[in-house]
């Protein structure tokens, strides 16, 4: 008994045009499942469909095995967390927990047990009797997160919760919600635009983009064979580098201006020779000593975040970027050698955007399996 | 931002003589209360000796207390209905999709276009079929129904973030105690401003009341007023000044309360 499952569900508001469309999903128990996609990709639109709060056009949602897409929200036995945190600005922290909670007619005893409890656990015991308005941005998000807890529903669904708070919050809170998902045991749907937070915080991901279910797996997965040009380069920070190519007498040619010499035995996936597009991930372009280079680049920018240094080149219209560990102490304008190996290029093809192979070796150190 | 000295005193004379001109003729009854009707007569503004005597004989030759106790009910009946009625509309307006709602909400407000002088022959009508001339709901009932409240109400009942509505939902708290329990509490100072602005027009009033009204159990005190005017041969100016003085007791005691709440009400803000 899956907790929550969508059978080839869509959303159109005008039944012209599809906000979404054939989406297929089913979380497990227990899991912290995100959805990641540009604004406008439908991904609010899903989870609010999940809610209640959004009516199904066709497809199937069914939670805990049971049809349920006319179910009113209250008795879909969820909890949801708002981006603006949606607290009643007129009562206090105190009031504002246990609102939901006289509507679902728990005994006093233990509304004020349960008020205790998650109150520890977020370390709001001493703001109880504050309005919202008193409280920082951190804290409220902290309230709203309370709230949900507060409910006991086994299925949280959390819309864009930190897009509010300032990065170094953001960073606490992500692992503060992990933790909570985690000690809980809540199954968690989490919608959000940063990627960095889908791969942080995620036990899967779906990548949506226009309405379509782009991919779906296992951040590294996401990472290492991505299944289309989007995944490729929405996931990962710098984006994966990319650029036009062809092959052709056992050589790669990028933008017209890189040249690779290549086996086939490197490529067995890979029948076609034009239309190429290749990508190749920022961390794979690698300081090569001199002598050792396989091209040497034109910096043209360069940045400097203290434990890496990223390298921005030109090759044909595109701009690529390479991130080396350390510092580097590179003036604009030199010549750098590098080192690529086939093995980290991914092939896509050009028309559709689908991947035709993932790189045959991912890491300088291999993904460890504990 | 900083001013001339000059422009200042330039500001400050005109202020003050319009301030002036604005007021006089207040200022003027209230004088005319205190004074005996041959001092009105010689045309002095400043009384030489007080009298309560007018405050005294308005009183006593006429029910004003009666009416007062009138204006007051009726007064407050149209303020409650009129609080109600709008809140719930502007509710409806705001918080339930239905369908044709803008059109509806447009319609409503194209009512106010309607002046109310015209619609006062078939509320008569109404209220004559019903048999509630001479009654507090033939006096009140008719101006239950609001386009400007709900209007102003709609508009601030708008600025509600609807995720609160929608959390609402998923904890399973019904429209009607979202309604009471963070709805009207949210909007607690839109409806003060309505809730006095209700008031002191219905206890304004005049047309209304004349019409619903043949009995002095149920008149009001505007009528009230009109009445110390034309009873007498030769009008008793000091009489009637001092009734009117009473009259606009009331309402400035609501303004200087209802301001103080009011500004409360503003200062507090939402949580964005």
């Amino acid at each position: 008994m899956h907790p929550v499952e969508l059978i080839a569900v869509s959303k159109s508001y005008d039944r012209t045009t599809k906000v979404l469309e054939h989406i297929d999903l089913t979380i497990e128990e227990g899991e912290f499942f995100v959805l990641v996609g540009p604004s406008g990709s439908g991904k609010s639109t899903l989870l609010r469909m999940i809610a209640g709060l959004e009516s199904i056009t066709g497809g199937e949602l069914r939670l805990k095995g049971n049809m349920v897409n006319h179910l009113p929200p209250k008795d879909r036995h969820l909890s949801m967390v708002f981006q603006n945190y949606a607290l009643y600005p007129h009562l206090t922290v105190k009031q504002n927990i246990l609102f939901g909670l006289h509507a679902k007619k728990v005994k006093k005893a233990e509304q004020e047990q349960r008020l205790y409890e998650t109150a520890e656990m977020m370390g709001l015991t001493d703001l109880l009797n504050r309005k919202p308005k008193q409280l920082s941005g951190g804290q409220r998000q902290r309230v709203a997160l309370a709230r949900s807890v507060v409910s006991q529903a086994p299925l949280c669904l959390m819309d864009e919760p930190l897009s509010n708070l300032d990065a170094k919050l953001r960073a606490h809170m992500r692992v503060e919600i992990r933790r909570l998902q985690k000690k809980l045991g809540l199954t968690m749907i989490y919608v959000t635009h940063d990627q960095v937070e889908a791969m942080t915080m995620g036990d899967r991901i779906m990548v949506l983009n226009d309405g379509t279910i782009q991919q779906i797996g296992q951040p590294i997965e996401l990472y290492n064979q991505p299944a289309n040009l989007f995944v490729a380069s929405f996931i990962g920070s710098p984006k994966m580098n990319l650029g036009e190519a062809t092959i052709e007498d056992q050589q790669l040619t990028i933008e017209q201006t890189l040249q690779l010499p290549l086996s086939m035995s490197d490529i067995p996936q890979v029948i076609q020779r034009r239309n190429l597009i290749v990508g190749i991930r920022p961390e794979h372009l690698a300081y090569a000593k001199p002598e050792e280079a396989d091209l040497w680049l034109e910096v043209i920018n360069i940045e400097h975040l203290g434990n890496e240094t990223l390298l921005t080149f030109e090759v044909g219209r595109e701009l690529w970027t390479a991130k080396w560990l350390g510092q580097w102490l590179i003036q604009v304008g030199e010549r750098v050698p590098l080192s690529v190996s086939i093995k980290h290029f991914s092939f896509f093809n050009r028309d559709s955007g689908a991947l035709i192979q993932a790189p045959t070796e991912n890491q300088h150190l291999e993904v460890v399996a504990l | 931002m900083t001013t001339s000295l000059r422009r200042k005193v330039v500001f400050y004379t005109l202020l003050t003589l319009t301030a002036f001109l604005v007021f006089a003729p207040t200022f003027i009854a209230f004088m005319m209360s205190f004074m005996s009707n041959q001092e009105i007569m010689t045309g002095q503004i400043i009384p030489r000796s007080l009298t309560f005597d007018n405050y005294v004989q308005v009183f006593q030759r006429f029910p004003l207390m009666q009416y007062l106790l009138n204006s007051l009910i009726v007064s407050l009946l149209i303020m409650v209905g009129q609080l109600v009625i709008s809140s719930l509309a502007a509710y409806a307006f705001v918080f339930i999709d239905f369908k044709g709602r803008d059109l509806i909400f447009f319609i409503f407000i194209a009512t106010m276009m309607v002046p109310f002088e015209a619609s006062i022959i078939p509320n008569f009508h109404t209220i004559r079929d019903l048999n509630w001339i001479d009654s507090y709901p033939g006096l009140s009932v008719p101006f239950f129904a609001m386009a400007f409240g709900t209007f102003l109400l709609r508009q601030h009942f708008k600025q509600i973030p609807k995720e609160l509505k929608e959390a609402s939902e998923i904890s399973g708290i019904g429209d009607f105690k979202f309604y009471l329990t963070v709805v009207l509490p949210v909007a607690k100072s839109s409806l003060v401003t309505l809730g006095v602005y209700g008031f002191l027009t219905s206890w304004n009033m005049y047309l209304w009341p004349l019409l619903a009204t043949t009995d002095d159990r149920f008149r009001t005190v505007q009528i009230g007023l009109r009445q110390l005017q034309t009873q007498e041969q030769l009008n008793e100016w000091g009489v009637i000044m001092a009734g009117a003085v009473i009259v606009v007791i009331p309402t400035l005691v609501l303004l200087f309360v209802g301001q103080k709440k009011l500004q409360q009400g503003l200062t507090e803000g939402a949580l964005k």
